[in-house]
């Protein structure tokens, strides 16, 4: 199994977030939890990247224990983050981003930069065109696209991905989740969070529902679209089910 | 003025410019990994030059400075590992108070160590009197050792920061910290790094510059001020403006005693860090934006 999740509970300070969450990815899944604004699905992310520290429970990457590992070492691990909001390093060239994803792997032998980036590049081909480019003039879709492609960068067994569609035009978002399923089809894991509840559902293959620091759903990706609940709370009223990619407000 | 005179000035200005600019330098690279201006850089200076100056009893010169540089860092290192480094997200005031504390202590152990006495290493070729003839001008070789030796500091800097993993990955820490750590980067190391690299480079200075300054227990606090307004005058954070700063701060400095009687010249630095922090508090050459980004 590659990610398995049982009982914790974690937030900031005194103030305990999540509550005894238990989950779990298997390898060559697309795994979503869903859910509104605040439900703790930052919390989650972070707890699992080792940013923040869980107060109860175990958190096991292929079978690994990583609840007490820092954060650094759980990437060298394989398990990658993306972060809410990218994050990309603004002062640095696209380039410079990318070699710093790849820093984990840049010690090992076989570790080909110049060939790892051609990779990335041939998946996010408008990255190759602003290599020299700041990363923080770049627009919103394509600092997207960077702070994945850094991500792979570290080849993670497992990417977690926070809200990559946020603030993104839909044509933009559509390619973004095309990527997401190709990332699926080469063999990675991928654990995405969204609020587009709708565009998630649709290319994952399981999903959790998170509220207010608990899981109160979760099932495979097309019984939580025609849950009732869920389609009240998270799809809109009229669902409308032909694409899976379109927006949903 | 004579031309002989106004060129006396200008190497004055120059030499004490590129020292200005190291320690403005040194407090750049703390800050842009933690945030905070660590007061304590100017005793790294001193340090740099008494270590020398102790070492070059028993050790020939080059030797002697290699070792001072090489105790500096370590102890640059350890004041992180032992004093920061296990804080929880301290507060930024927090920091400076402690940066402020041991720049104390470190004077009062250095007090201690080597007493009032006024040192002063040997001047790297010849002695005060040699001289070389420049266009004319009479110049002391140590001169342009203080000149060489913060160029090639300076150039080296820059290429570290850019070229080698290390550098990159500060710069990274600086630039973000969380999406550092979600790089697999030790952003916790990096701050060690950054302030082994700046007692380095502060040592270093301190040792080029002895012969010419000389070097005693209390030289820091005097020094970090100085590199504090060319820090602030160039924009913190920014090492390629701090050079061009501290040159300025060096040469205003040295070209006041012409209008100015020679008491009031340490007024000099003072009134244009005044001066600065009213006017333009995020530097000659910062923009407002990004200064209002950073915590301070
Ligand atoms: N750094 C922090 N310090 C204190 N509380 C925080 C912090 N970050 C988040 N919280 C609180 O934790 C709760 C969960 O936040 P979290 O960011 O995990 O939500 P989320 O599900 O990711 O929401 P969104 O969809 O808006 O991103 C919220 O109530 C939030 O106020
Ligand atoms: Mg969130």
């Amino acid at each position: 199994m590659m990610l398995k999740i049982r009982n914790i509970e974690s937030g900031y300070g005194k103030l305990r977030v999540l509550k005894r969450i238990s989950m779990h990815v298997d390898s060559g899944e697309i795994v979503t939890i869903i859910g509104a604004n605040g439900a703790g699905k930052t919390t989650l992310l972070y707890t699992i990247a080792g940013m923040i520290k869980s107060s109860a429970g175990d958190i096991t990457l292929l079978d690994m224990p990583i609840n007490k590992v820092k954060p650094e070492k759980i990437v060298a691990q394989g398990c990658s983050l993306v972060p809410e909001g990218r994050q990309v390093f603004a002062t640095m060239s696209v380039k410079e981003n990318l070699i710093l994803g790849g820093y984990v792997r840049n010690k090992r032998k076989n570790y080909q930069q110049r060939q790892e980036l051609d990779e990335i590049y041939s998946i996010f081909p408008v990255l190759k065109e602003r290599e020299n480019q700041l990363a923080g003039t770049l627009s919103g879709g394509e600092q997207q696209m960077l702070a994945m492609g850094r991500a792979l960068m570290a080849k993670p067994k497992l990417i977690m991905l926070d809200e990559p569609s946020t603030g993104l035009a839909p044509l933009i978002v559509k390619n973004i989740f095309k990527i997401i399923i190709k990332l699926r089809d080469a063999g990675n894991t991928v654990l995405l969070v969204e609020q587009n509840a709708k565009a998630a559902l649709g290319i994952a293959d399981r999903g959790y529902v998170l509220e207010t620091g608990k899981i109160i759903l979760q099932g495979p990706a097309e019984d939580l679209l025609v849950n009732r609940d869920v389609q009240r709370a998270y799809l809109g009223r009229d669902v409308d089910t032909d694409g899976a990619t379109c927006d949903v407000v | 003025m004579n031309p002989d005179l106004f060129f006396q000035y200008l190497l004055a200005g120059v030499t004490y410019g590129f020292l200005y600019a190291i320690v403005a330098i040194g407090f750049n690279i703390i800050y842009n990994t933690t945030g905070i201006i660590n007061f304590a850089q100017g005793e790294f200076v001193m340090l740099g030059g008494m270590f020398a100056i102790s070492l070059n009893n028993v050790l020939p010169l080059p030797l002697a400075i290699a070792a001072a540089v090489a105790l500096t860092m370590i102890i640059g290192a350890l004041l992180e590992v032992i004093f920061i480094r296990w804080l929880k997200s301290p507060s930024v005031l927090r920091m400076i108070i402690i940066t402020i504390g041991l720049s104390i202590i470190i004077r009062e152990l250095a007090l201690h160590f080597w007493g009032e006495t006024v040192y002063s290493l040997p001047y790297f070729i010849g002695n005060e009197l040699s001289t070389i003839t420049i266009l004319g001008a009479k110049v002391s070789p140590q001169v342009l050792w203080v000149i060489g030796v913060s160029t090639i500091m300076v150039t080296a800097l820059s290429l570290f920061f850019r070229f080698t993993s290390i550098g990159q990955q500060m710069r990274a820490c600086s630039s973000n910290r969380l999406a550092a750590q979600l790089c697999g980067i030790n952003a916790k190391n990096m701050v060690t790094f950054s302030f082994m690299l700046s007692a380095g480079i502060g040592a270093l200075a301190g040792c080029v510059i002895s012969p010419i300054t000389y070097t005693q227990y209390d030289i820091g606090p005097g020094l970090a001020i100085k590199g504090f307004t060319v820090a602030i005058l160039g924009g913190l954070g920014n090492s390629m403006a701090a050079v061009i700063a501290g040159l300025l701060l060096g040469l205003i400095e040295s070209f006041s005693i012409t209008v100015i009687p020679l008491a009031f010249q340490e007024a000099v630095s003072i009134s244009i860090l005044l001066l600065i922090l009213f006017v333009r508090p995020h530097g000659l050459f910062g923009r407002s934006e990004t200064a209002s980004l950073k915590e301070f």
